[in-house]
């Protein structure tokens, strides 16, 4: 792991995802009377209660009842208004999972979904608390757009941003524990418009969520050993900016993704078709939780154990820097 | 306010809907005959007395919120909803056909007064809580009515719904569950008991009504009270029906939940519905 970035300790001043959220929700309301939220008995855990604290009037908890919880978001937003519903990534994703399909996506409606302890980010809470397979079922739900913030400070861009989106909407956010990736909030933050942090030549990473810090941290490593890589953030997962990925493709024709996910269904799968559908060769490398379960500890150890850390990214890139692939001198011509 | 409209014409009505649920289900092929028929007289008391609704105005604001829970019954929400004039009555010769916007199950995107998509079982009274707190917020006295199947009560999430419904003072919620006693695989004692389901509201802290929601003199009086709730609670009707009521054949015959008819039988279940008071 990089110096000076670790999970569990952070600058106190620098608020995390989660508090940003319950924050820039609780600013929004007081422009929008439209907005309400509803969680399920996690007010205090996912920062909704923020909101709540502002307007008890608006927040409505459902209690332990992650079903009935889309199934009110859904009511809500049929009435005109604009419900922000927080729980879990799990119980977002499986537990009400039709609910957020049937109810929400195939209306169309406006919920925003803000799922917290994504990933491995609850890691002592154990495999029942962790989420890996959010990306893949959220991609494959017609109508949502699919957003992964790496950071508080996207966290509040991706909140406020996501009031225009006019359908359903799925933002993955970790514990409340991770560093940031931006010192402040100047900078650009476009929903399908992926943000390039480092420039390099020699290989592509593109990652989402909580890896974004770690994937630049490596590439800073890798350059002092000459490897120049290019660090994209693709926060938004659907609509994918394919314009992002084929310019990777034609530019360094190696690409690495990494995310906190199964490496099944994910930012990796995403990518990989629309470098298939494009029909360019490119040497690629999915890197994520293998198929299968994830083990217990705390997040800064499992990151380790599954290569998502700094050092993890820098050795994979480094494997497929050394991995051969067609040579091609004519293939910008092949448009 | 409910509408000044008389029994006798509400059972008009009622027996209008019933022969445009067997011609539907003929045009369509098949269809969930046997809960369609069970639920006719609720359905017709709703759409031509008790809910404020205006197929000039679908969208209407303060209008009241209808969910047919028990979505497979499309097949007398949509005949419902063209008698009511929210869609044309020659448009119900496409049901289930290719690219219709009618099918088993109703899709509030494409069916004109279509408050919500419904189709899998225990959505509906989530959604309806979910309206009725939106309503309230934004200080409406619109009602929001819920259709349940008896054999959807076996769903957790109706019992998430209610406990919220309770918790939250909906007094603006009616939840309505169309005791036909049947399911596809037999009677739902046999199934999955649900009795005593009046009490089971009860404890979930409702104000229960219940009615023979065949007949539809009970159904007006359930409907009235229901309307009328000056309590803090959210109300349900259990509304005792038998399952293809109207037609005998389909009466209280479990094979009858879902079928196609001949040409036969349709016109026996034509002239059973046309004889009827």
């Amino acid at each position: 792991m990089a110096e000076g970035t670790t999970w569990t300790t952070y600058d106190a001043n620098k608020m995390t995802s989660k508090e940003i959220y319950g924050k820039v929700l609780a600013e929004l309301g007081e422009t929008n009377d439209k907005i309400v939220g509803v969680t399920a008995d996690l007010a205090k855990s996912t920062n909704i209660g923020n909101f709540g604290d502002r307007f008890p009037d608006r927040l409505f908890n459902v209690g332990i009842a992650e079903q009935n919880l889309f199934g009110v978001a859904a009511g809500l937003a049929k009435t005109g208004l604009i419900p922000f519903a927080s729980t879990f990534a799990i119980f977002a994703c499986l537990r009400g999972g039709e609910q957020v399909r049937t109810d929400i996506a195939y209306q169309n409606l406006p919920v925003k979904i803000i799922a917290t302890h994504g990933g491995l980010s609850f890691g002592p809470a154990g495999t029942t608390h962790h989420c890996t397979e959010d990306y893949a079922i959220m991609r494959a739900i017609a109508n949502m757009t699919v957003v992964i913030p790496a950071d508080g400070f996207e966290t509040a861009k991706a909140v406020r941003a996501c009031i225009d989106v006019p359908g359903p909407f799925y933002m993955r956010v970790g514990r409340g524990f991770e560093p940031p990736l931006h010192d402040d909030e100047n900078f650009e933050f476009t929903i399908g418009k992926a943000m390039q942090l480092h420039e390099g030549s020699d290989l592509t990473i593109i990652a989402c969520g909580t890896p974004v810090l770690q994937a630049l941290e490596a590439a800073k490593d890798l350059a002092q050993e000459g490897i120049s890589v290019r660090v994209i953030n693709m926060h938004t997962l659907k609509p994918i900016d394919k314009e992002a990925v084929m310019n990777a493709v034609m530019d360094t024709r190696r690409i690495l993704t990494v995310e906190e996910h199964n490496v099944i269904g994910g930012l990796g799968d995403a990518v990989a078709a629309v470098i298939a559908e494009s029909g360019k060769g490119c040497a690629f490398t999915k890197l994520g939780i293998p198929d299968e379960y994830s083990v217990i500890g705390y997040p800064e150890d499992l990151y380790a154990r599954y290569k998502l850390d700094a050092t993890g990214i820098a050795e994979t890139v480094k494997e497929l820097l050394g991995k051969e692939i067609e040579a091609d001198e004519d293939w910008t011509d092949e448009d | 306010m409910p509408k000044d409209v008389s029994v006798q014409k509400l059972k008009q009505k009622a027996k209008e809907l019933r022969l445009n649920i067997v011609k539907t289900a003929n045009f369509a092929g098949s269809g969930h005959v046997g809960g369609s028929l069970s639920c006719a007289d609720v359905l017709a008391a709703l759409y031509f007395k008790y809910l404020n609704v205006n197929p000039e105005d679908p969208a209407m604001f303060d209008r009241d919120r209808f969910i047919l829970s028990k979505g497979h019954c499309a097949l007398a929400y949509v005949p419902c909803l063209a008698m009511a004039g929210f869609v044309p009555m020659e448009s119900l010769e496409h049901f289930n056909h290719y690219e219709s916007p009618y099918g088993m199950h109703p899709d509030s995107k494409k069916v004109r007064g279509c408050d919500a998509s419904t189709g899998s079982l225990g959505h509906g009274l989530p959604m309806g809580v979910g309206m009725a707190l939106g309503l309230r917020y934004q200080k409406t006295d619109a009602k929001v009515v819920v259709l349940m199947g008896d054999g959807e009560q076996n769903e957790g999430s109706v019992w998430e719904a209610a406990m919220a419904a309770h918790h939250f003072k909906l007094k603006n919620l009616i939840a309505i569950v169309d005791r036909n006693k049947m399911m596809i695989d037999g009677r739902t004692e046999d199934v999955m008991g649900i009795d005593p389901i009046d009490k089971k509201y009860e404890a979930f802290g409702f104000e229960v009504i219940t009615c023979n929601g065949n007949d539809m003199n009970e159904v007006d009086a359930a409907l009235a009270k229901a309307w009328s709730n000056d309590t803090d609670k959210p109300v349900c009707i259990i509304s005792q029906t038998e399952k293809g009521f109207g037609v005998k054949k389909f009466q209280g015959n479990v094979k009858w939940h879902y079928g196609a008819m001949n040409s036969d039988l349709f016109k026996e279940a034509v002239a059973d519905i046309e004889a009827m008071d």
